[in-house]
């Protein structure tokens, strides 16, 4: 039983850890429908920041997570405008390529730099053991994951509710058209969206690290299973990505932990079936 | 000015001298000019006729799909599998994979044209992962990861033994390519052709004159499964082996490289890209496979902001500049 | 027998009443005009009838047969043709193809793919007839994005034709064609053969009373009155509808 909850709570931290590199893409496409395979590589970016800092400069683990956010923000507000924002008007299928090339130039440049092992960062002591809860050993790592993620959650739906900048960007997902002739400057919107959205996916590469490990192939790997939230969640709803997000994630560990040699088989599955029968996802409108 | 309607079909059809050219060329030079190279021309001629297969949906139908080598490592298998298991007759082996692939495909495509957008990428993606688990898992038939080993292929008609210098595999990979070349040529000027294209442009318009949209589009998705899976058995004869990789996500987006960079919805912007892609990276693999993807992304990118029609599009382009000045 | 007739019509999105209780019915060779103001529910009701949208009740019946429960491609192959609001064209093909490929489809032969589009002189021809009659055989090798406005226009109408439709819905055929291409499009429906009815959405006033043989008012989704075009434009309750205050754009 005690087993059963801690592998439970493995998944909801994964899950987490999976919401919080998603969130961003999911808001972002909901807004401009601009297919970005290239979300996983932002959260690369902010891997590689951290383990920078932290391994080849010596930063403490905690003081280089401002620094993975607010890097990967500025870099991916960059490439927003240098980049990306030529090829929202030019259809699915070349987004979808100019994005996988972005991807594939982001891992060889990492490649390059950082070579192509797989890279760790040390923790904290504080982060390193575990608590007890009654009879139930919890990670304190996978605690400090669903802490910070819980907060950040808060953070994002407080900022979409009751900010006037959220208001805009509820109005643009809503309806892009409508918020253009309301007077809104969705482009600008849509570029500091994408910059936060980019630097929460940085700061979930940070975290990542010390569950998934850091290599170059990072962009692709949690690209699929970033994408499977979104395409679940629907476009557009954070409440959708978040309880996408948990799902994924307990089940992805459940499965992987209880049924071995099916593990990845379900979840590919499960997602081929589900989207065939709600290509809106679970929340989405449309 | 009026047009014959007749003629101009008919100009739109016709075989140009520079079609006649290309499939001369294409049979002399790498005999005549570069026989060291032959091994690499025959992977040209399958991946070519991969490319193809991927044209016809993407290209003509518009169906965006992010896991064809899915039906690619289908037929690898299919032909594979039977050959290891003491059935090396290549013809037959070929029929056998397009028959399975083609099945596949057509078991696929009730649900690939029942969707679009973000959920058609997420459903073609995850059949290409699935079936890379599918097979990882069955290893007692596929190989798993270590790959599929002990294909046999007999000798062509009885006759042409395939040799590790690679002049039957080419004559073979060639002759089949240009039959599957040949036929998509048809299927491209044909009523069924022009009303792919249509879907591909308004699917609501098709429908209010009357065509079965989904009809059309699981029948050509069947056939370019098929076509795949042709191509996939080619190069499990050839290279005596199959490996995990085909079926995978790489392989998938890699073909869609190629034929974005030779230009979608023209065949032989498919046959070009995989050309240049091929030659390409024949020529740089002593270089590390990581610079090699750095400077697949930049073409990429590049394609993508400056020739959205590919390289034929753009020349295409030019030429009508030229002749207009 | 009513070349089309609906029974009680309803469609509502979620609190959005857009159609209801609309019944109609049009006699062959009926010029029925469909007026209202905007949102009144008229794309809606076209909508409805080609099956591009699903009513919540009510039925459908095309020269007597109910069509109700068939998708949109078959009420089309059963004599529904339909143009669009905002031109619904194939823009990269040439209006030669188009038109070819709807006479091809009437054909059934859309589904033959190893036969050359080149060899059907039969539904070569009569496209390119088609299109001369619409005036349009001059551009018909050109792409259909190079055409001027008023070309598409037509070429939404041709499209429609091909299909020998007997009942056609066109949805503001003019919308949007300046004054100086507009005489071709009058000819154009002036020119429809009689026997196929004709049900049009239309807002210029001078189209509806040039072509109209009756003209069904909608208002938010209901049938305001019916008639012939002079009791209707003699009726207080449409005369209130476009003049006070509800705009028609």
């Amino acid at each position: 039983m005690s087993q059963l909850l801690a592998v439970m709570f493995d998944g909801v931290a994964f899950g987490m850890l999976l919401f919080l590199i998603s969130v961003g893409l999911s808001v972002t496409l909901g807004m401009m429908n601009f297919t970005n395979l290239a979300h996983g590589a932002f959260a690369m970016v902010g891997g590689y920041v951290t383990f920078a800092l932290a391994s080849l400069a010596g930063w403490p683990f905690l003081a280089t997570l401002p620094v993975a956010f607010l890097a990967t923000m500025a870099i991916a507000a960059v490439f927003e405008r240098l980049l990306f924002r030529y090829i929202y008007e030019t259809g699915e299928l070349n987004q979808v390529l100019f994005t996988i090339g972005f991807v594939f130039t982001a891992s060889a440049t990492a490649a390059y730099v950082f070579g192509t092992v797989h890279q760790s960062v040390d923790m904290p002591a504080v982060l390193t053991g575990f608590i007890e809860l009654g009879e139930i050993k919890l990670p304190s790592y996978r605690l400090f994951l669903v802490a910070i993620a819980l907060v950040i959650t808060v953070g994002v739906v407080y900022g979409l509710e009751h900010t006037r900048f959220g208001a805009m960007v509820r109005a643009s997902v809503d309806n892009q058209k409508v918020a253009r002739g309301l007077g809104l400057n969705v482009n600008r919107i849509f570029a500091l969206t994408f910059a936060l959205g980019s630097g929460l996916a940085g700061l979930g590469g940070a975290l990542a690290i010390e569950v998934l490990g850091l290599d170059p192939s990072f962009g692709f790997h949690i690209l699929v299973l970033v994408l499977i939230v979104v395409a679940l969640g629907g476009l557009g709803s954070v409440w959708g990505s978040f309880v996408a997000a948990l799902c994924l994630g307990v089940f992805d560990v459940g499965g992987k932990y209880f049924v071995p040699e099916l593990g990845s088989f379900l979840i590919y599955l499960f997602m081929v079936a589900l989207l065939f029968f709600r290509p809106q996802g679970l929340f989405g409108k449309r | 000015m009026s047009t014959d309607p007749h003629l101009w079909l008919r100009h739109k059809a016709r075989v140009s001298p520079y079609e006649v050219a290309f499939w001369i060329a294409a049979l002399i030079v790498p005999y005549v000019l570069l026989p060291k190279y032959l091994a690499l021309a025959s992977q040209i001629a399958i991946m070519a006729t991969f490319c193809i297969s991927l044209d016809l949906i993407l290209g003509y139908a518009g169906i965006i799909s992010l896991g064809h080598a899915a039906f690619f490592g289908i037929g690898a298998y299919a032909a594979g599998i039977l050959s290891a298991r003491g059935w090396g007759e290549p013809l037959s082996g070929l029929l056998f994979a397009a028959v399975v692939a083609g099945l596949a495909g057509w078991i696929i495509g009730f649900m690939i044209v029942r969707v679009q957008h973000l959920a058609l990428l997420m459903i073609t993606l995850g059949l290409s992962f699935l079936a890379v688990e599918v097979a990882n898992t069955f290893d007692g038939l596929t190989g798993g990861a270590d790959g599929l080993l002990g294909i046999d292929t007999w000798k062509l008609f009885g006759i042409w033994k395939f040799s590790i210098w690679g002049h039957t595999s080419y004559a073979y990979a060639l002759g089949v390519s240009f039959l599957i070349f040949l036929l998509c040529r048809r299927l491209v000027h044909s009523p069924f052709g022009l009303t792919l294209e249509a879907i591909r442009e308004n699917p609501q318009r098709t429908t209010a004159i009357g065509v079965a949209n989904r009809r059309h589009l699981q029948w050509v998705f069947t056939l370019s499964s098929s076509i795949a899976g042709i191509a996939g058995a080619m190069l499990a004869q050839t290279t005596k082996t199959v490996s995990l990789e085909s079926l995978g996500f790489q392989n998938s987006a890699e073909i869609a490289v190629m034929l974005i960079l030779g230009g979608t919805g023209r065949l032989y912007g498919a046959i070009v890209g995989t050309i240049i892609f091929m030659v390409a990276r024949d020529q740089l693999s002593g270089m590390n496979p990581k610079y090699w993807y750095f400077w697949i992304g930049i073409l990429l990118m590049m394609v993508v902001l400056f020739m959205p029609r590919g390289i034929l599009g753009a020349m295409q382009r030019l030429a009508a500049k030229m002749s207009r000045s | 027998m009513n070349a089309l007739e609906t029974r009680k019509l309803d469609k509502s999105f979620g609190n959005l009443v857009v159609a209801q209780d609309i019944s109609l019915a049009l006699p062959a060779g009926a010029r029925h005009a469909l007026i209202g103001p905007n949102g009144a529910g008229k794309t809606t009701l076209i909508n409805l009838i080609t099956g591009a949208l699903k009513p919540d009740a009510g039925e459908i019946f095309l020269g007597g047969h109910e069509i109700s429960g068939l998708p949109g491609n078959a009420r089309a192959k059963r004599g529904l043709g339909r143009t669009f609001q905002i031109n619904t064209l194939f823009v990269s093909l040439t209006p030669l193809e188009s038109v070819a490929l709807a006479v091809c489809e009437r054909l059934a032969v859309t589904g033959k793919w190893l036969a050359s589009l080149a060899r059907r002189r039969d539904a070569i021809d009569e496209a390119f007839d088609l299109l001369s009659r619409l005036g349009l055989a001059k551009d018909c090798t050109k792409p259909t994005r190079d055409l001027p406005y008023g070309q598409q226009r037509l070429l939404e109408i041709a499209l429609a034709l091909a299909g020998r439709p007997s009942v056609l819905l066109l949805d503001e055929p003019a919308a949007g064609v300046p004054t100086s291409e507009s005489t071709a499009l009058f000819d154009a429906i002036a020119a429809l053969p009689e026997a196929i009815s004709v049900l049009f959405i239309e807002h210029d006033m001078n189209i509806v009373f040039t072509f109209a043989s009756r003209i069904t008012v909608l208002v938010q989704g209901r049938v305001l009155t019916e008639g012939p075009p002079d009791e209707i434009a003699r009726s207080p309750e449409v005369r209130a509808v476009y003049l006070g205050g509800a705009k028609h754009g």
